[in-house]
C-alpha cells in the first residue's frame, strides 16, 4: 500500500513504515530510549531526504515517549525533580546544538559530523555499558561476592549546590545533571535524537540514579527536548512531515505498550545487555558508511551555497 | 507587390508542416495514493502541400518540471573517512526532464537547434561559471544527471515516440511517484535534416490535492500551528494506546 507524503514529496510503503514505527516502538518501551537513533537512520535507508527524517524522527520519539511515561507514571518510577533539572541543561545544550548545525549546513559537513557523533557516542556508550553489565552478570553468578555498594563516594559528591532528589534517594550537586542535560540536549539538535541512550547509562553510572527511575525520568526529559525541536524544526525548516509521523506513531504506540511489558520480564543487567548490543551495531553501521567508498561519491542537495 | 508577396509564400517552406498536438489530461493531482502517472503525448503532421522529399520526418517530444538551485557535492577521502570536500553550484537543472524522441538525438538533432531550444538534457541543465568552482566541474554536472537517471527524475529514450506514416505520433511520459510540484512543461519538435521544421508548447500544472494539499499549505502558511498540530498528534496517540492497553488489561 504506497501512500504519497506531503512534505517529503515521494511515496513510500505504508505497511514498511508501520512496521519501522513498531520495532523502534518496542525498543523505546523496553530500554526506556525514544528510538529516535533508529528510526533517523532508517528512514534514511528508505530514501527520505534527511532534514524530513531528523525532524519528522523527532515528531514520532515524542508520541513513543509520552506512551512510555503513562506507563512508569503508574508505577512511580518518574523523578520530576530530576527530570526538570536536566530538562534545564537540556534547553541550554539544545540551543548551542542548533547554532553549531547551522554553521556545519553552511559548511556542507554536516553528514559527516552527524555520521562521528553516532560513531563516537554510540561507540562509547555501547562499549561502556557492555562492560559493566557483562561484570555485574558474572559477579551475580558467582555466589558468595561482595555486593557493589549503594552509594559510592566520588568527586561528584564534592561539589557545590546539592539538592535532594527523593524519588531517586540522592543527595547530590545540581551541576552533573544540569552538564548531562546540556550534553543530551546538544546532541538532540544535531543527531536528531531524543539522547536516551546518552541519558540512561549518564543517569546510572554518573548521576548514580537507581535503576528503576532511570527509564520514567528519562522518557520524561525526552518528550520536552524533542516537544522543542520538532515545534523549532517545523517552524524553520518547515521538514516536519505529519503523514509520516502518524504512520510511525501508529506502529510505535503498539510497539511500545508491548516492549513496557517485555521489559518488566526481563533482569536489569541483561536488558543493558541488550542495549548495549544495540547501540554498538547501529554504531558499526554508521562507522562503515564513513570507512568503506562510497558507491557514489556525489550527493546533491537543493538550495542556495554561500 | 502583389507577385514578390506571392514569390514570398512559395519560398517560405518554414510553414509547409506544423504540429497539432494533444495530451491526455490538462493536470496531474498528487492525492494521497499517488504512485507516479502516465501522461499520453499524441498528435499529427499538418501539411498545406504533400510531404517534401528530402530526410524523414522526426519528432522529438521534452517534458519539463519546475527548475531550481542544485549544489553537488563530491566526497573525499581525509583524515581516513570520507567526508564532503569540493561543490558546485548548478544554477537551473529542473526538476524532472523526460526526452522522448523517434530515433536517436544525436542523428536527428542538430547542435544549432539544440543549443537554440536546448532539448537535451544537459542542454537543459543551466551550469554558467561553474569551472570556476571545481576543477572538474564537468564531473559534477555529469553527477547530477546520473543520479537523477537513477531516482527516475531525468529519462531519455530515444525510441519513446512512434510515428505513422510520416503523420501520427504518440508518445507516453512516465512521471514518477517522487513529483515536484509545479507547471510542467511539454515540448513537441518537429524536424527534418536536424533542423526544427515547427515546435509547440503545452503545459501541465502538477499540484497536490485533498488532505495533502491542506497539509502543505498549513505547513508553509501556518509553520507554528503546524507544529503545534503535529506535537498534539502525537502526544494524542501516545496517550490513546496506552488508555487502550490498559482497558484491555482490565
Amino acid at each position: 500500500m504506497q501512500i504519497y507524503l506531503p512534505i517529503a514529496e515521494l511515496s513510500v510503503n505504508a505497511l514498511v513504515l508501520l512496521g519501522l514505527g513498531g520495532l523502534v516502538g518496542l525498543l523505546s518501551g523496553m530500554f526506556g530510549v525514544g528510538g529516535g537513533f533508529l528510526i533517523t537512520p532508517l528512514l534514511f535507508f528508505l530514501g527520505i531526504p534527511p532534514a524530513v527524517a531528523v525532524a519528522t524522527g523527532a515528531n514520532q520519539v515524542v508520541a513513543s515517549s509520552v506512551s512510555g511515561v503513562l506507563a512508569q507514571l503508574r508505577r512511580k518510577a518518574v523523578d520530576f525533580r530530576m527530570g526538570l533539572v536536566l530538562l534545564g541543561g537540556g534547553v541550554i545544550g539544545s540551543a548551542g546544538g542548533i547554532w553549531v548545525f547551522a554553521a556545519l549546513a553552511r559548511a556542507g559537513q554536516v553528514d559527516v559530523f552527524v555520521q562521528l557523533c553516532y560513531v563516537i557516542f554510540l561507540g562509547g556508550m555501547g562499549a561502556m555499558m557492555l562492560q559493566e553489565s557483562l561484570a555485574t552478570l558474572r559477579r551475580s553468578r558467582r555466589p558468595g561476592a561482595p555486593v557493589r555498594r549503594a552509594h559510592v563516594h566520588t568527586w561528584v559528591h564534592g561539589l557545590p549546590f546539592k539538592m535532594r532528589f527523593r524519588a531517586s534517594g540522592l543527595y547530590i550537586s545540581v551541576l552533573p545533571p544540569l552538564a548531562v542535560g546540556a550534553m543530551v540536549g546538544f546532541l538532540a539538535a544535531i543527531m536528531g535524537v531524543g539522547g536516551g541512550f546518552i541519558m540512561v547509562p549518564a543517569m546510572i553510572y554518573l548521576l548514580g540514579m537507581p535503576t528503576k527511575v532511570v527509564v520514567g525520568t528519562s522518557l520524561f526529559q525526552i518528550i520536552f527536548v524533542t516537544a522543542f525541536t520538532t515545534v523549532m524544526h517545523a517552524v524553520t525548516s518547515q521538514t516536519v512531515d505529519m503523514v509520516l509521523a502518524l504512520l510511525l506513531i501508529l506502529g510505535g504506540v503498539v510497539g511500545a505498550q508491548v516492549g513496557a511489558r517485555i521489559g518488566l520480564m526481563l533482569r536489569a543487567e541483561q536488558l543493558r545487555i541488550l542495549l548495549a548490543l544495540l547501540v554498538l551495531g547501529v554504531c558499526l553501521r554508521v562507522a562503515l558508511d564513513l570507512l568503506l567508498t562510497p558507491d557514489e561519491l556525489y550527493s546533491l542537495a537543493p538550495g542556495v551555497m554561500p | 507587390m502583389r507577385w514578390l508577396a506571392l514569390l514570398l509564400l512559395l519560398a517560405c517552406p518554414a510553414r509547409a508542416e506544423t504540429i497539432v498536438a494533444g495530451l491526455s489530461q490538462t493536470s496531474v493531482a498528487i492525492t494521497a495514493d499517488f504512485t507516479g502517472e502516465e501522461i499520453l503525448v499524441y498528435g499529427a503532421v499538418k501539411r498545406e502541400a504533400p510531404a517534401p522529399d528530402g530526410p524523414p520526418l522526426h519528432v522529438i517530444v521534452t517534458a519539463e518540471g519546475p527548475q531550481g538551485q542544485v549544489v553537488v557535492r563530491k566526497k573525499e577521502r581525509r583524515f581516513g573517512i570520507w567526508m564532503n570536500g569540493d561543490a558546485v553550484r548548478v544554477d537551473r537543472a529542473p526538476a524532472f526532464y523526460a526526452v522522448a524522441a523517434t530515433g536517436p538525438l544525436g542523428a536527428i538533432l542538430s547542435e544549432t537547434e539544440n543549443l537554440r531550444h536546448r532539448i537535451t538534457i544537459p542542454r537543459a541543465i543551466r551550469a554558467v561559471g561553474i569551472s570556476s568552482e571545481a576543477r572538474d566541474a564537468p564531473a559534477f554536472v555529469d553527477a547530477l544527471i546520473r543520479i537523477r537517471e537513477v531516482e527516475g527524475r531525468y529519462a531519455l529514450d530515444e525510441a519513446g515516440v512512434s510515428l505513422a506514416e510520416e503523420t501520427l505520433f504518440r508518445a507516453d511520459v512516465m512521471l514518477p511517484s517522487n513529483l515536484t510540484e509545479g507547471d510542467y512543461r511539454v515540448r513537441l519538435f518537429l524536424l527534418r535534416g536536424g533542423r526544427v521544421v515547427d515546435w509547440q508548447e503545452q503545459v501541465i500544472p502538477v499540484a497536490k490535492a485533498g488532505l495533502e494539499r491542506w497539509i502543505f499549505n498549513l505547513s508553509r502558511e501556518q509553520p507554528l500551528l503546524y507544529g503545534l498540530l503535529s506535537l498534539l498528534l502525537a502526544a494524542g496517540a501516545g496517550w490513546g494506546a496506552s488508555a487502550a492497553f490498559r482497558l484491555v488489561r482490565s
